[in-house]
C-alpha cells in the first residue's frame, strides 16, 4: 500500500474534474486521479454546444436562460443555482476562447451560436441562438482544452487508477483509496478536500448514448459511506440515439434545420409543441417519440422514427416556418453546409447505420442519456449531507456526478457543459481555499478495509453466477420499466428484478486473479454500483407519485406541485434499506405554471 | 453468422511469451468488433483485457490492429472484415497485457509540442476575434483524439519511439496554424530537431489509419513547408 498527500484531490478528469484540478492548483497542492486517461473521459462525446447568453448574433440575456432552464427543469431546480450558473456562463465561455477552444465564428468572428431545444426568445418563445459550438465536436474541444491547460500549468495527475473508496474522519473528508489498475495496488490518498467528478451512471440503462465508464462510481462509493444521493429518479432519455445502438445524434441538428418524422411521413412534433416542434425539451420530445410508436406510428411497424437533415426537407420545413437567417434573410441550408457543421454525425450515421444523412434520413429511437440527480451539492460544489442543507467539511462534487440541482427533473441541451466548466471552476475553488484553513485529518486505522473487502469478494464467489448476464437483465429491465414512462407495476417489477439480480450478482466469480490491469474484477466492482444505483433510482421513482420532466408516469400523469415540489434524497442505511426524506425547491422568480412549448 | 475471433493473448504474471486464442462466436454483420471483444470477455475468458470507453469513436481507447491495420475497434464493423478476424495491439509500444500497450512514450511524446495555447496578451473582456478563414485554417487538426491509431502505425516510429510521430505533429500543427496562438517559432525549432518532421517519410500509414480522417501526411508537410519557408502562408 502506497499513500499520497495531498491539499485538494480530485477524483474524474473530464470536463468537471479538470475545471476543479486547473482551479485548486492555482493555490493549493492538488491531484487528479482518473480511472481513463483524461482525454477518454466522457465529457468528449458532448456535440452541440455549450449554453451562454452571448448574444453573438441576436437578442439574448442570462434572464432569459435562467428562465428556460427553470421551465426546462419543469420547475425542481433550485432557481438560485441556475440564476447563479446562467449568470456565469458568460465569462466562463469566453474564458474557454480564451483558453484556446477553437468555437466555430460567425461572419463577423465572433463565437458562432445555434439553436438548442428549449432555448428562447422569452418575449417571442421562439428558439434563440445560445449554443456556442465547434462543429459538432464541441465536448471534445472542451475536454482537450482543459486536458492542454493542465498540461500547460503542470497539474499532476495519476491515470488509470480506480478510486474505490472515500475515506472520512469525524464527519469530515480525509481522502480516496484507489486501485493502480496497471499494479493493482491499492494506494490512499491523504487530502483536506476532495471533489467527485466522476460522471454519470447511464450504463444502467439497454440503450443509452453513454461510454462503458459511466458506472456512477462517485455516487455509488457516497452512497456506502452514508451520503444521500438527490433525485435519482430523475434521468434523461435524449430522444435522438442511433437505432438500436443508442449513439447520441445531437440535437444540434435540430438547431441546423433538423426535423422528425414518423413513420406516416408526418413532421409529429406539431402536435406534441406547436411553437418550437422539434427545439421542445428532451423529455417533450422523448415522450412525443414513445407515443408515436406506440400508436403504430413508427418507421415500418419498428420502434423508432427519422430524423431527416437533408437540405431538401430541411429547407422546405424552414419556409413553412418562416425561419429567417440572422441578417433577415430566409434559411437554406446546402448538403455541403450540413457537413461542415454535422461532421461527425455525418461519420456516425454512414459507420454504423450504413446511412447518409445528407440524402437519406436516420432511423433514431430515445437513449439514456444524462443522470440529473446525484450526489446534493450547494453552487460552490459542497456535498449536502441531509435534507437541511448541512455541509460536510472537505467534501465537494461537481458536473454530472452531482446534483446542484440545476437540472431539476429535465436538463436543457447545452446545460451539462455549462454545468462542468461552471461547478466544476467553484468547486475547485472553494476546495483550496478551505484547504487553506484546515487540516488533514488522521486517516482510520486500516484505511484499505472497506475497499479490499469489496474486491475480496469477487474472487470468492461461488461462480455460480455470470456477471455478464446480469448486467443484461439489469439493462433491459431498466430500460423497459424504468425508461421514458412508467407506472407503479412495472416500477414494482423492476425494483423486484434489481434486487433479484444483487442478490445473484454475491455468486459472481471472477476469472482473472492477477494484479496487472484487471479489467475483469474492475468492472466486476463497477456493475455492482450500477445495481446500488439501480435500485436507488427505482425505489425514488416508485415514490414519487407525479410526471415531472423525465419522470412520466402513467398512473400519475400530472404534475402535483402541491405534494411533489421537491427533491428526494435517498440513503443506503448499513442493513441496505433505502430511505427517503425530502427538501423543498428554492424558488426565487419564478412561480411553478404549465410547462408548453 | 459465425465469426472466428484469434485474439493476441500475453498475460505478464503467467506467460513468458505472447501467444493467440482463437474464439468462435455468432456475431450480426453491423456488430462492431469491440462488441466480439465484449462477448469473449464476458462469456469465454473474463482475463481478456483490452481499453475502451465511449464505443463510438471518440474518446481513443481502443485502438488496436484488426487483420493487420490500425482502427478503434468501436468503429470496427463485422462486415467490413469478414468471417476470420485477427485483433492485435497496436505496434511500437510496450504491450503490457493483452491488447493493452504502454501508452506512456506516445503522451510524453504529445506533451514535447507544447499542445496548449500561447498567447501572454492581456485577454479582452469578450471572445479573441477570428474570421472563419483562420479557424478553418487548423481545422482538420482539432478532431486528433489521441487513439495513437497514426502514431503506431508509422515505420519512423517503429524504428525510435523518440521520434515524436505523427500525433504529435498534428497537435503541433493545431496551435502552429491558429491566427490567435503566439507560440509557432517555439513549436517550429521543435518540430525541427532531429526527432521532428525530418523522420517523416510520407509513408501515408498514418493518413489511412486516423479513425478520424484527418488528412495527417498533409499537416506534417505543411508543417515542413512553414519549417522551410519561415511562413505560415
Amino acid at each position: 500500500m502506497k499513500t499520497h498527500q495531498f491539499e485538494v484531490l480530485v477524483v474524474g478528469a473530464g470536463g468537471a474534474g479538470l475545471m476543479a484540478g486547473l482551479y485548486a492548483s492555482r493555490t493549493a497542492k492538488t491531484a487528479i486521479i482518473s480511472k481513463l486517461y483524461p482525454t477518454r473521459s466522457h465529457t468528449g462525446a458532448a456535440q452541440g454546444g455549450v449554453g451562454a447568453a452571448l448574444g453573438s448574433s441576436e437578442e439574448d440575456h442570462p434572464e432569459w436562460h435562467t428562465y428556460d432552464t427553470v421551465k426546462g427543469s419543469d420547475y425542481l431546480g433550485d432557481q438560485d443555482a441556475i440564476e447563479f450558473m446562467c449568470e456565469e456562463a458568460v465569462a466562463a465561455v469566453y474564458e474557454l476562447e480564451h483558453m484556446g477552444l477553437p468555437f466555430d465564428r460567425t461572419p463577423e468572428g465572433k463565437i458562432s451560436q445555434r439553436p438548442f431545444g428549449g432555448h428562447t426568445n422569452n418575449v417571442t418563445g421562439k428558439p434563440v441562438m445560445r449554443a456556442c459550438h465547434a462543429a459538432d465536436r464541441t465536448g471534445h474541444m472542451i475536454l482537450q482544452t482543459l486536458y492542454q491547460q493542465c498540461i500547460k500549468n503542470n497539474v499532476t495527475f495519476f491515470d488509470e487508477y480506480q478510486v474505490v473508496d472515500l475515506l472520512m474522519t469525524n464527519g469530515k473528508a480525509a481522502g480516496v483509496v484507489a486501485i493502480e489498475i496497471a499494479t493493482g495496488e491499492m494506494h490512499v490518498f491523504q487530502a483536506k478536500a476532495v471533489i467527485f467528478a466522476t460522471g454519470g451512471h447511464g450504463r444502467i440503462w439497454e440503450i443509452t448514448s453513454n461510454a462503458y465508464a459511466y458506472t456512477g462510481d462517485g455516487v455509488a462509493i457516497t452512497l456506502r459511506r452514508g451520503i444521500p444521493a438527490e433525485d435519482m429518479e430523475f434521468f434523461q432519455f435524449h430522444p435522438t440515439g442511433i437505432y438500436k445502438l443508442g449513439i447520441l445524434i445531437t440535437e444540434g441538428v435540430r438547431g441546423e434545420g433538423g426535423i422528425l418524422i414518423n413513420g406516416k411521413g408526418e413532421r409529429f412534433m406539431e402536435k406534441y409543441a406547436p411553437t418550437v416542434k422539434d427545439l421542445a425539451s428532451r423529455d417533450v420530445i422523448s415522450r412525443a417519440i414513445y407515443m408515436e410508436v406506440r400508436d403504430g406510428n413508427g418507421v415500418n411497424g419498428k420502434n423508432y422514427v427519422y430524423l431527416d437533415v437533408r437540405p431538401e426537407s430541411v429547407n422546405h420545413y424552414a419556409a413553412l416556418d418562416g425561419r429567417k437567417r440572422p441578417d433577415g434573410s430566409p434559411f437554406v441550408v446546402t448538403g455541403e453546409e450540413i457537413l461542415s457543421k454535422l461532421p461527425d454525425i455525418v461519420d456516425f450515421c454512414r459507420v454504423y447505420l450504413g446511412v447518409d444523412p445528407i440524402t437519406q434520413p436516420m432511423p433514431i429511437q430515445p437513449t439514456a442519456h444524462y443522470a440529473m440527480g446525484g450526489i446534493p451539492t450547494n453552487q460552490f460544489g459542497e456535498v449536502k449531507k441531509d435534507e437541511n442543507k448541512t455541509i460536510i467539511p472537505g467534501l465537494y462534487a461537481a458536473g454530472e456526478c452531482a446534483c446542484v440541482s440545476v437540472h431539476g427533473a429535465n436538463r436543457l441541451g447545452t446545460n451539462s457543459l455549462l454545468d462542468i466548466i461552471v461547478f466544476g471552476k467553484h468547486a475547485g475553488l472553494r476546495a483550496a481555499e478551505f484547504s487553506k484553513g484546515a487540516d488533514f485529518q488522521p486517516l482510520p486505522a486500516d484505511p484499505t478495509a472497506f475497499a479490499q473487502a469489496q474486491f475480496e469478494g469477487f474472487l470468492k464467489g461461488d461462480g455460480r453466477e455470470n456477471a455478464f448476464d446480469i448486467a443484461m437483465e439489469m439493462k433491459k429491465v431498466m430500460f423497459d420499466d424504468m425508461g421514458i414512462f412508467r407506472s407503479g407495476k412495472g416500477m414494482q417489477n423492476a425494483l423486484e428484478k434489481v434486487r433479484e439480480l444483487k442478490e445473484r450478482f454475491k455468486h459472481v466469480r471472477v476469472q482473472d486473479t492477477g494484479k496487472i490491469f484487471n479489467m475483469d474484477l474492475i468492472n466486476a466492482w463497477e456493475l455492482g454500483n450500477l445495481l446500488d444505483l439501480a435500485e436507488v433510482t427505482t425505489v425514488s421513482a416508485l415514490a414519487r407519485t407525479e410526471s415531472r420532466g423525465g419522470h412520466s408516469r402513467e398512473d400519475y400523469p400530472s404534475r402535483d406541485d402541491q405534494n411533489w415540489l421537491k427533491h428526494t434524497f435517498a440513503w443506503v442505511n448499513e442493513t441496505g434499506k433505502i430511505e427517503l426524506k425530502y427538501q423543498p425547491v428554492t424558488i426565487t422568480k419564478y412561480q411553478p405554471k404549465a410547462r408548453v412549448y | 453468422m459465425q465469426v472466428t475471433i484469434k485474439v493476441f493473448r500475453y498475460n505478464p504474471e503467467k506467460d513468458k511469451k505472447p501467444h493467440y486464442e482463437t474464439y468462435q462466436l455468432e456475431a450480426d454483420p453491423t456488430d462492431r468488433v469491440l462488441d466480439l471483444l465484449e462477448k469473449v470477455k464476458g462469456y469465454k475468458d473474463g482475463t481478456l483485457s483490452f481499453r475502451r470507453s465511449c464505443a463510438h469513436g471518440v474518446c481513443g481507447s481502443d485502438a488496436m490492429r484488426i487483420n493487420g491495420s490500425n482502427k478503434l475497434a468501436c468503429k470496427a464493423l463485422v462486415h467490413d472484415f469478414g468471417a476470420k478476424i485477427t485483433v492485435e495491439p497496436i505496434l511500437g509500444l510496450r504491450v503490457i497485457k493483452d491488447l493493452i500497450v504502454d501508452m506512456e512514450p506516445f503522451f510524453d511524446n504529445f506533451r514535447k509540442v507544447l499542445p496548449y495555447f500561447i498567447n501572454d496578451d492581456p485577454a479582452p473582456e469578450k471572445e479573441r476575434y477570428q474570421s472563419q478563414e483562420d479557424r478553418e485554417r487548423f481545422d482538420d487538426t482539432t478532431k486528433c483524439i489521441l487513439c495513437a491509431a497514426c502514431t503506431t502505425s508509422c515505420p519512423s516510429f517503429w524504428a525510435s519511439d523518440e521520434y515524436l510521430g505523427p500525433s504529435a505533429i498534428v497537435n503541433a500543427h493545431r496551435f502552429i496554424f491558429d491566427s490567435r496562438d503566439q507560440g509557432a517559432a517555439q513549436r517550429l525549432k521543435i518540430m525541427n530537431e532531429i526527432m521532428g518532421v525530418s523522420r517523416c517519410h510520407t509513408v501515408f500509414n498514418c493518413t489511412l489509419a486516423c479513425p478520424r480522417e484527418i488528412q495527417i501526411t498533409k499537416a506534417i508537410g505543411e508543417v515542413k513547408k512553414a519549417l522551410m519557408t519561415g511562413s505560415l502562408e
